[in-house]
């Protein structure tokens, strides 16, 4: 009897991801205007994430933190002027944007890559990319492999729903290789792929590699392949169909950039209150004719900047130098350093 | 005629017929709805996707499939990854099973008390679980550099199971596997008619079976047949050659297996239980060795009661077998899941998982019933 209930439960359970969509469907599409009215009704805006370190990971208390995360508190600021008025849920890849779809997320913050089928066919509208990263090969050192290339014939884990899933699949067919995917759900039963030698290699987004590596069990064992196989620009995801939503996404997201680019911080934001500069007034909502224009609390950019800090801030603190991950800015830096974070004018 | 109509109706015609259009309407407004949402999302609904090219790989494949190919082709693939496990663990949990079921009734108390414990464990824990401990078993034997080798030809590793494969060259497939099929029948029913009664059937008609494949197969290579043997070896960063089963396909079949073995026993151990002890006694009256009580006697009744509950068995067996997806299987649930996710043709890929199992189940029932039917009638006939 028990068995049979269990056996049913997951059953079900290994439809979730079709029953989700298939029920987004059913219920119409999300029209303007619709999920800021849900967020305010709840009080809270849900965010789908991963479990990363440094992008998104509970800290001893519980408390989420990571780069994508600080994210998610820079919306709440903008809706609530309230950092913590926000909850973050782990779902897999493979869940997230059917849950996202059928409503259990307002957005996702969980390194999705912004592409034209998830624009299309599935429905979703995406925020200005955060991060932008590149697919990359996690290889077991003793075998001496330099280039994805000479992986010729190797087992490959792959997570299933992810663009690494696809992108591997076109790598091999171009090179005219061959290789074993071992495709898997869980991000669990996958980083153990490799730390048991199951696989040769993993292959997901670099930055989530380099990142998953330090939870190996003998990280020094595996080297992550300068290669990119794929541009992953890494963007907030949200259902189509709702353009306030979205324009709140993007211009939280271009506040901090911007914020960046004024060379404002946290620390020094107050003392840009004065300026006279007539650009960074309007930012600050010193001059509140922007606010007022485009429905918003008109110190929404000083809000966030003062609670969570702009964009070199976020990336600094969770992934930059100095952290265990120690990543290079990149191509993410703005566009004055030669990056390619560019934020439109606020104007 | 009316009362045929009255049946289908029941006491309440006219409720019966409001309730029944209301229930259709229901389903006619989903409907509507849900095309109309796709439509507005840029999908068009229907099943035109599947000719499309899937851009993505499956780990192993009974049925050749490679990216590129369309995704009708990569179903087709997971179908009968689904069918493979399913089919080898339906036999090996009937023959794992059966061994139990009778081991438990073997009055030997050691033996029954393990088997006891055996079938409460595996009944009693979640089936998800036990796979992730076979799966954490698996992962957990040597890379392939320290294989356990057996006989120089049996690798165990942490990247699966290799055996030695036959394969046979030099003549046609459609030539030698219709006469080996044809020798294998034609020597069993002889084998059968001739040892029928006697002592030691099995054995016997083992031999003459494998006798007359050993003569056909000699005859066959006088025409130009030829076997080789591949036997698995080290080579590069695995084992290469041979018949290799992946650990992911080996943990799903063990899990299966055993899980199932436990309800078989359970069904085998109540079915012998069923036969009235007095056939037992008139059995040992008549001289008949244990042994043969049980062959000659007991299970042919018993399976009366077996069959229809083992119907049951391997419809769960099939279904569990979509827990394939948390242990990297790639059955067919794991490829309509993808293909929902690149296509967005959700409800599309959920009614290919609905029917394909809907038809799996109906398959196997019908199968069963058929031999149930058999097996019914000759205990009747009998007399
Ligand atoms: N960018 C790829 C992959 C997304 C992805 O898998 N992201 C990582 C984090 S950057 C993740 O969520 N991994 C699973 C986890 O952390 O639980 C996509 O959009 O398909």
């Amino acid at each position: 009897m028990q068995r049979n209930s269990i056996g049913s439960r997951f059953f079900t359970k290994a439809f979730a991801v079709t029953a989700a969509l298939t029920a987004a469907l059913i219920a119409s599409s999300a029209l303007a205007g619709e999920t800021l009215d849900k967020i305010k009704a709840r009080g809270l805006i849900k965010v789908g994430v991963g479990t990363t370190p440094g992008y998104f990971t509970p800290d001893s208390s519980g408390r989420w933190q990571g780069f994508f995360v600080d994210f998610g508190r820079a919306l709440a600021v903008t809706v609530f002027n309230d950092a913590e008025k926000v909850e973050f849920t782990n779902s897999s890849p493979q869940q997230r944007l059917p849950a996202l779809q059928s409503g259990e997320f307002d957005i996702l913050l969980s390194g999705v890559t912004q592409t034209v089928t998830r624009a299309f066919k599935l429905g979703f509208h995406f925020g200005p990319v955060v991060f932008y990263d590149g697919q990359g090969l996690l290889v077991r050192k003793d075998l001496g492999v330099a280039k994805g290339e000479e992986l010729d014939g190797a087992t490959i884990g792959v997570q299933s729903g992810t663009t690494g899933e696809l992108n591997i699949a076109d790598f091999f067919r171009k090179t005219g290789k061959a290789f074993t995917p071992v495709t898997i759900e869980e991000t669990g039963e996958f980083l153990k792929a490799l730390d048991s030698g199951r696989v040769d290699a993993l292959t997901q987004d670099a930055t989530d590699l380099a990142a998953k590596r330090t939870q190996l069990s003998k990280p020094d064992d595996y080297v992550l392949l300068p290669e990119r196989l794929s541009k992953e620009p890494l963007a907030p995801a949200i259902r189509a169909g709702d353009d306030q939503w979205l324009e709140i996404v993007n211009w939280t997201v271009y506040a901090t950039i911007q914020a960046e680019e004024f060379g404002i911080t946290q620390k020094n934001v107050d003392s840009f209150l004065t300026s006279e500069d007539p650009g960074i007034k309007r930012f600050l909502g010193v001059d509140p004719s922007l606010g007022e224009a485009i429905g918003l609390d008109p110190k929404f950019a000083y809000n966030i900047v003062k609670a969570v800090g702009n964009y070199g801030e976020i990336f600094d603190r969770n992934v930059g130098k100095g952290t265990p991950l120690n990543f290079d800015r990149g191509y993410n830096q703005p566009w004055t350093a030669g990056g390619l974070l560019y934020s439109p004018p606020f104007r | 005629m009316p009362s045929r109509l009255s049946t289908w109706l029941g006491p309440l015609p006219f409720g019966q017929i409001f309730l029944f259009a209301g229930v259709l309407a229901i389903f006619a407004l989903f409907g509507s709805n849900t095309v109309d949402s796709m439509q507005r999302t840029g999908l068009s609904p229907g099943f035109g996707f599947l000719f499309h090219q899937a851009n993505f790989e499956i780990g192993e494949t009974v049925l050749p499939y490679s990216a590129g190919d369309t995704y009708a082709r990569a179903l087709a693939a997971g179908l009968a990854n689904t069918i493979k496990v399913a089919i080898v663990g339906c036999v090996l949990a009937t023959v794992l099973g059966v061994a139990l079921g009778i081991a438990r009734l073997s009055g030997n108390l050691l033996l029954a008390t393990f088997v006891h414990t055996y079938v409460e464990l595996l009944r009693n824990t979640p089936l998800l679980l036990q796979l992730f401990l076979w799966s954490a078993i698996i992962h957990a034997l040597p890379p392939p550099r320290g294989a356990y080798v057996f006989l120089e030809s049996v690798y165990l590793s942490n990247r699966g199971v290799h055996v030695p494969s036959v394969s046979l060259q030099g003549l046609s497939w459609a030539i030698w596997l219709p006469a080996i099929l044809l020798t294998a029948y034609a020597s069993l029913s002889l084998a059968r008619r001739l040892l029928t009664g006697s002592t030691f059937y099995i054995p016997k008609a083992a031999m003459t079976v494998l006798g007359s494949l050993v003569v056909c197969y000699l005859a066959l290579t006088s025409f130009g047949l030829a076997a080789t043997i591949d036997l698995p070896a080290k080579g590069g960063f695995n084992i290469k050659g041979g018949l290799s089963l992946t650990p992911e396909f080996f943990a799903l079949l063990i899990g299966l297996v055993v899980n199932a073995s436990a309800s078989i026993s359970d069904i085998v151990r109540s079915g012998i239980q069923s036969v009235k002890s007095g056939q037992w006694e008139a059995a040992r009256a008549l001289g008949l060795k244990p042994a043969q009580i049980m062959r000659l006697v007991v299970l042919p009744q018993a399976l009366r009661v077996i069959t229809p509950l083992m119907i049951s068995s391997f419809l769960d067996l099939t279904k569990n077998s979509s827990l394939a997806v948390a242990i990297g299987y790639p059955d067919i649930v794991s490829v309509a899941n993808t293909t929902a996710n690149t296509t967005g043709q959700a409800l599309e890929a959920i009614c290919i998982i609905a029917a394909v199992y809907l038809t799996l189940s109906l398959s196997v029932s019908a199968l069963m019933n058929l031999y149930n039917r058999r097996i019914v009638l000759r205990g009747e006939a009998r007399r």
